[in-house]
């Protein structure tokens, strides 16, 4: 039995983050349905990215809502509005991400919820939290961002704010607002009683940076000052970071530079031996590292660390890893059905429970392909 | 006030760094009680990883950023007396988590099978660098390393660049984050059957996930590959203008807009109307550039703002510890042990309005207080 199992989530969400934690809900056995708005339906349906689309949606939105239900509701319809209600009324959990107040007008908000349903587990994602002066500003990845510190943390000295290239708050949001639903419904086990969880992009985007901030927290307050050379990491020593090679790049974490030295075969390193250089004079080390390791291809520096337990990589891109053997036996990759019979492939549920990993065939729902559990809302979950 | 949700619930975790820890941090957030296990004399090795000048009460700061609220038991894990007092907390546990490479919590005695004899209902929690059963699983678990593995250093930065690293280790916080998920779910389904569970995941499959939308893309486009913008880049996939753009003192980030709109916004001249906002995407953000590398920063945010475009300025921490912002969300709390005072940063989630928090510093080694009772 997949362990969410019996549990019927409403998802009102649309684009990532909200959708993100219910898809995870969705991939541990609970029953998701999308409530989206007639005709358009959730924006995401209609963001195509690489030209894929498959039947009426774009591929992302079947990435982000493969194994969910859909009905579509105006919520500012009277009747419409009832029927969501009583749909409410078979809920075990809720998810919107609409701006603050925005379910308070259509009368969706907590406490008008709980007076339907007070078992329910309510779950809302903001940009910047429901009260003070940034309630109002966009609550969209990149922005979060940037307005956090985020991206003066890759990247090297000198070189401009270097942001994450994808929605990795939007995913980190999610990820704890799944969190805090599983929490509250381990509660209610014993209470009895929903809850209401809150989660923001801005608050997640500390959280990512939580071990570092707590030293800006305690320390001088200022931010930790990049590497000049190969950064991966703004607070850790020599040699940390990406080196290129003459066929590829090779990253190396943290290693003892006399093992380098002698490893590698590079004599200049050896008057750095003390570990009390190789944070202060990390940039000077690297130098030598990154002339040193551009003479020869990526697999003759493995040949020499790997065997000697150094922590090293080849950077891969995404054809070489889906080729290895290591990500093959991981088995990460699922086959999901599209509208059209057309499969579709996607990543699995990074969660393997007993042993197996939590899969379902189904694609993204067509909008409005589960209406009916609108007319009959009162049924339980499946 | 209604207890935190995870109130009553023991957590006994025997991993160190920071993957498993995370995990057991938020559990401890959200109301359980953590014991660290750790090896007698050593501890947890993050004790000692020095990020920066700034240690407290004699430890690294990441260590209390990390493991704020728990307790700590100091085990010689090989003893049979150190066995045998695990034993007895194992028997009140509800939780259990480990980070060891494949196949040493079992040689310990301590994995899943055996665990699971003696407590019948217990929740499991494993990470690995890339799980178990094939030639990577004797790899080293480590961030940066599953990060150039995984394909994601192709998506930052600008298309010259090489490999980016993400200066932050999202493989270790996500699986962290993975984990618990699977442990949550788990006792969720022991509330209603009364069977435990045991979770796995890796820090390549959280790594995945991560990449999960444009990685499904990729795999269903006939292999693309991730093209990143020239200059200014924030992203592969998307169009102009979405990204980073220096100003005569900092720099702004601009997310998807209508390019009419923001041309009409900042009254650029330069006319762009026969280019393709994904394909001509280099040359649109070369214009866009160009405006704006002689403006204020804030002044152009502002205007941006009103306009209702999504735009925002590049701000460092010291910037955004002015704004005040996590102070008025409460989100910044205080500690204090050995006489240093301490201020944490406490979890992102919010329950019923409160934010549930473990409360107490990071532990001093083996100080686990009133830990060895066998119940909580």
């Amino acid at each position: 039995m997949k362990p969410l199992e019996g549990l019927r989530v409403l998802d009102f969400a649309q684009f990532l983050s909200g959708p993100y934690a219910a898809l995870r809900l969705a991939d541990l056995g609970a029953e998701v349905i999308k409530v989206e708005r007639p005709k358009s339906g959730d924006l995401c349906r209609s963001l195509v990215i690489s030209d894929q689309k498959v039947g009426d949606d774009s591929l992302l939105f079947h990435t982000i809502n493969r194994n969910k239900k859909s009905v579509t509701a105006d919520l500012k319809d009277a009747r419409d509005l009832d029927k969501v209600k009583a749909l409410i009324a078979t809920a075990d959990v809720m998810i919107h991400n609409y701006r603050p107040g925005v379910m308070d007008r259509i009368g969706l908000g907590y406490d008008a919820v709980q007076a339907i349903n007070p078992r329910l587990v309510y779950g809302e994602v903001s940009g910047y939290g429901t009260s003070g002066p940034w309630v109002g500003k966009p609550g969209q990845d990149l922005v979060v961002q940037a307005m956090t510190g985020m991206p003066w943390l890759s990247g090297n000295d000198g070189d401009a704010p270097v942001p994450a290239g994808f929605a990795v708050l939007d995913i980190a949001c999610g990820n704890h607002l799944a969190q805090g639903i599983m929490a509250a419904l381990i509660r209610r086990g014993t209470t009895g009683k929903g809850a209401l969880v809150e989660v923001d992009l801005m608050s997640s985007s500390f959280d990512f940076q939580f071990e570092i901030f707590t030293s800006f927290l305690n320390g001088d307050g200022k931010m930790p000052k990049r590497s000049a050379v190969s950064n991966a990491n703004a607070t850790v020593a020599a040699p940390y970071g990406i080196y290129q090679c003459r066929d590829g790049f090779l990253a190396l974490a943290m290693a003892p530079i006399a093992t380098l030295a002698e490893l590698l075969d590079c004599p200049d390193l050896t008057p750095m031996s003390d570990p009390d250089m190789w944070f202060s004079r990390r940039d000077e080390i690297k130098e030598i590292l990154r002339g040193h390791l551009s003479t020869q291809v990526v697999r003759h520096w493995l040949d020499q660390l790997e065997p000697a337990d150094i922590w090293c990589a080849e950077v891969m891109d995404w054809p070489k890893i889906t080729e290895t053997e290591g990500f093959d036996a991981l088995d990460i990759v699922q086959e999901i059905a599209g509208p059209d019979g057309k499969s579709i492939r996607t990543t699995s549920c990074p969660i393997r429970i007993d042993g197996t990993r939590m899969r379902s065939g189904k694609g993204g729902p067509p909008l409005g392909a589960d209406n009916e559990l609108l007319s009959n809302g009162n049924n339980p979950a499946e | 006030m209604t207890a935190p949700p995870l109130a009553g619930l023991r957590v006994l975790d025997f991993s160190q760094f920071l993957a498993g820890p995370y995990a057991s941090l938020r559990l401890a957030d959200l109301g359980a009680e953590v014991i660290k296990v750790e090896r007698a004399g050593m501890g947890d090795l993050s004790r000692y990883l020095y990020v920066s000048d700034v240690l407290i009460d004699g430890e690294s700061s990441i260590f209390h950023a990390i493991n704020r609220g728990k307790s700590s038991v100091a085990v010689d894990l090989k003893s049979s007396e150190g066995k045998a007092r695990i034993w007895q907390l194992i028997e009140g546990a509800d939780v259990v988590i480990q980070n060891f490479r494949p196949g040493v919590i079992e040689r310990l005695g301590f994995g899943y099978d055996a665990v699971r004899a003696r407590n019948p209902d217990i929740v499991y929690g494993s990470i690995s660098g890339y799980g178990t059963g094939h030639t990577w699983e004797a790899l080293p678990g480590q961030d940066l390393l599953a990060q150039a593995r995984s394909g994601i250093m192709w998506l930052s930065g600008n298309d010259r660049d090489g490999p980016v690293a993400l200066g932050l280790p999202v493989a270790d916080i996500l699986a962290g984050a993975a984990l618990v998920h699977g442990i949550l779910a788990l006792l969720v389904r022991r509330g209603l059957t009364g069977e435990g569970g045991h979770t796995e995941t890796s820090l390549i499959e959280a790594i995945a996930d991560l990449q999960f939308e444009l990685l499904s893309t990729h795999m269903n486009d006939g292999g693309i590959l991730p093209s990143r913008p020239a200059t200014n880049a924030a992203h592969a996939y998307l169009s102009a203008p979405y990204g980073l753009y220096r100003t005569a003192d900092g720099h702004i980030a601009i997310a998807m807009n209508d390019l009419r709109d923001l041309w009409q916004c900042l009254d650029i001249e330069v006319d762009i109307s026969g280019l393709d906002a994904f394909r001509d995407r280099d040359r649109i953000s070369a214009v866009l550039a160009n405006h704006v590398r002689r403006m204020k920063t804030h002044a152009l945010a502002h205007l941006l703002e009103q306009a209702d475009i999504w735009a925002a300025p590049v701000m460092d921490w010291a910037e955004f510890d002015e704004a005040g912002i996590l102070q008025s969300l409460g989100m910044i709390g205080r500690e204090r042990r050995g006489g240093t005072d301490i201020a944490t940063l406490l979890s992102p989630i919010r329950i019923d309005g409160t934010r549930p928090s473990a409360s107490g510093p990071a532990p001093r080694l083996g100080d686990g207080g009133d830990a060895w009772r066998t119940q909580p």
